[in-house]
């Protein structure tokens, strides 16, 4: 436990945090969705610009904690210049071993809320998938 | 008068949870509970559990009387004038929601105001949401001014429109304010209103006289004042209570129960349905006990000191902003923001030293709206916080600033 902790904030989280890239919004999107996470307050909303199926531009913003807006800001360097159908298929393990860290139940939202922005706007999946 | 002290190190040792080597900076969200609680509850499991009021055999004769006992020393703690007063309940919630309903149904009406506080709790909120939605009733919240207390000007000015019901909490849980909660309901009852104190913040931590308070209903949750979690307290005067029709139905609160109708059991019982938490109840008991043996004055002086060191050593920190009141008009809770730091990124780090913090809205969700803020971090204190333990924080906090720097 002392060790998964130790590793909690690691240095490249906390650059994604203070660092975020991606980030800002789209002057035209196709897709535009934002969620929050009324419990801590955390906000990730993201903006698609998609042609021919590939996503060719993303932007997030919001506010929130470190692995709320750490993961988002990884999820969009993920998602830039993917295939839709490629991203459809992104889940909560991509997410999670992507952050590469131990989440706690308590902070499981934060770190899934750009997988939800990602689903829920982009894809009217219900929102069910990723708890 | 000089107020009797306590000594610190003493009371942790009927605290085994102290024994992990926690720093429990939570009581605001439920206090620990000391061997004096868990061991009346575990002797009535173990020696005379049975069901109250029903059985003629001797052990349940043995948990009727110590299940009932606890209303007395309620009655005492809290000075109402009589143990038909006391209505067990499971918290603070239900005795919102039982009055919201058995009261509210019956004496709100279509345009009716209702007079909130943006310092209440979701509890205090929402069952009165419910109910104005249904009835047509309007509410307005009492305001707070940059201090993060009440705007009594605010206040005098809603009175004159004559109010239904006028509820607040007496102390916030969500910035620690203490309301001048006695001239609040001197003005209120003035005005015509009927007046709720939500006292789950204030009942563990100050001594309380709902007779001297002067209002209609006052509840509170055991779980936050060293009992445990499922049993809770509506205070009610009298003949408010016998007015009001039951909130939940079943057995234990009838009298009779026929066919053709049924009459309801005198009060307290009448709101009372159904198996009740006996051993809940007998450890609040148990708690109130405690709290009598260490004196309100102690506590509320013991906290005072503990806030005091709490406000100065946070304070004392680059780019931390504390909420609300100075120590002499706040209780045990201090809410405060990190700048660059998420509450629950510190109270994530926190964690890890083994220093239990809360991260969020704290269920007043209206407050950090009219803050402009997400969240806050909140430390809360009670009888058995050492200064060691806020100590820690302050470690804890400096350990998030170098993460983060
Ligand atoms: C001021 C206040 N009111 C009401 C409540 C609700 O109490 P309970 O959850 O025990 O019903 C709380 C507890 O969080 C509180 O702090």
């Amino acid at each position: 436990m002392a060790t998964a902790d130790d590793q909690f904030y690691r240095e490249y989280i906390l650059d994604h945090y203070k660092n975020p890239r991606n980030y800002g919004r789209l002057e035209h999107p196709d897709i535009s969705h934002e969620e929050d996470n009324p419990l801590c307050g955390d906000v990730v909303g993201m903006d698609f610009r998609v042609s021919d199926g590939v996503i060719e531009d993303i932007r997030f913003h919001g506010r929130g904690c470190a692995i709320s807006q750490a993961s988002a800001s990884l999820l969009t360097e993920r998602l830039k210049g993917l295939p839709l159908e490629e991203a459809k298929k992104i889940n909560k393990d991509d997410v999670l071993g992507e952050l590469g860290i131990e989440i706690s139940p308590a902070r499981i939202k934060c770190a899934l809320l750009s997988l939800k922005v990602l689903k829920v706007g982009a894809y009217g999946l219900a929102d069910e998938d990723e708890e | 008068m000089a107020i009797q002290t306590f000594d610190v190190a003493t009371i942790r040792k009927d605290f085994p949870i102290f024994e992990t080597g926690i720093a429990y900076l939570d009581s605001a969200n439920t206090s620990q509970r000391p061997r004096q609680v868990t061991g009346a509850m575990l002797e009535y499991f173990e020696k005379f559990n049975s069901n109250i009021h029903r059985a003629a055999y001797r052990i349940a004769e043995e948990a009727t009387v110590r299940y009932e006992a606890t209303r007395e020393k309620v009655r005492a703690f809290i000075n109402a004038a009589s143990t038909k007063e006391i209505v067990y309940v499971r918290g603070t919630t239900e005795a919102i929601n039982l009055v919201a309903y058995s009261w509210g149904r019956k004496n709100i009406k279509q345009g009716d105001l209702i007079v909130l506080t943006i310092l209440d709790h979701h509890s205090n909120i929402v069952p009165w949401q419910i109910l104005a939605a249904e009835k047509g009733a309007q509410i307005e919240y009492v305001d707070i001014d940059e201090k993060g207390e009440l705007r009594q000007d605010q206040l005098a000015e809603l009175l004159k429109r004559g109010p239904k019901l006028v509820a607040f909490n007496l102390v916030s849980n969500a910035m620690g304010t203490i309301n001048p909660a006695r001239e609040m309901v001197a003005a209120a009852k003035k005005a015509g209103a009927t007046v709720l104190v939500d006292g789950a913040q204030s009942t563990p931590h100050q001594p309380v006289d709902v007779r001297a308070l002067g209002c209609d209903f006052y509840a509170f949750s055991g779980h936050k004042m060293l009992g445990p979690t499922g049993a809770g307290i509506l205070y009610g005067r009298r003949e408010l209570l016998e007015a009001m029709d039951p909130f939940m139905a079943g057995g234990d609160m009838i009298k009779t129960v026929r066919i053709e109708g049924t009459t309801y059991h005198d009060l307290p019982w009448k709101f009372e349905a159904g198996t009740q938490a006996i051993a809940e109840v007998i450890g609040l008991g148990a708690a109130v006990d405690y709290l009598g043996g260490l004196g309100m004055d102690a506590v509320r002086a013991h906290e005072l000191e503990i806030t005091e060191y709490a406000y100065e050593s946070l304070s004392d920190i680059d780019g931390l902003t504390v909420y609300g009141p100075p120590p002499s008009r706040r209780a045990g809770v201090i809410s405060f923001a990190l700048e660059g730091i998420h509450p629950h990124d510190l109270a994530t780090i926190a964690d890890r030293d083994q220093v239990c913090l809360r991260a969020g809205h704290h269920c007043a969700m209206p407050l950090m709206t009219r803050l402009g803020i997400p969240a806050t971090a909140r430390a809360s204190f009670y009888v058995y916080t050492q200064k060691d333990e806020i100590d820690r924080l302050v470690t804890s906090i400096k350990e998030a600033q170098r993460i983060f720097a």
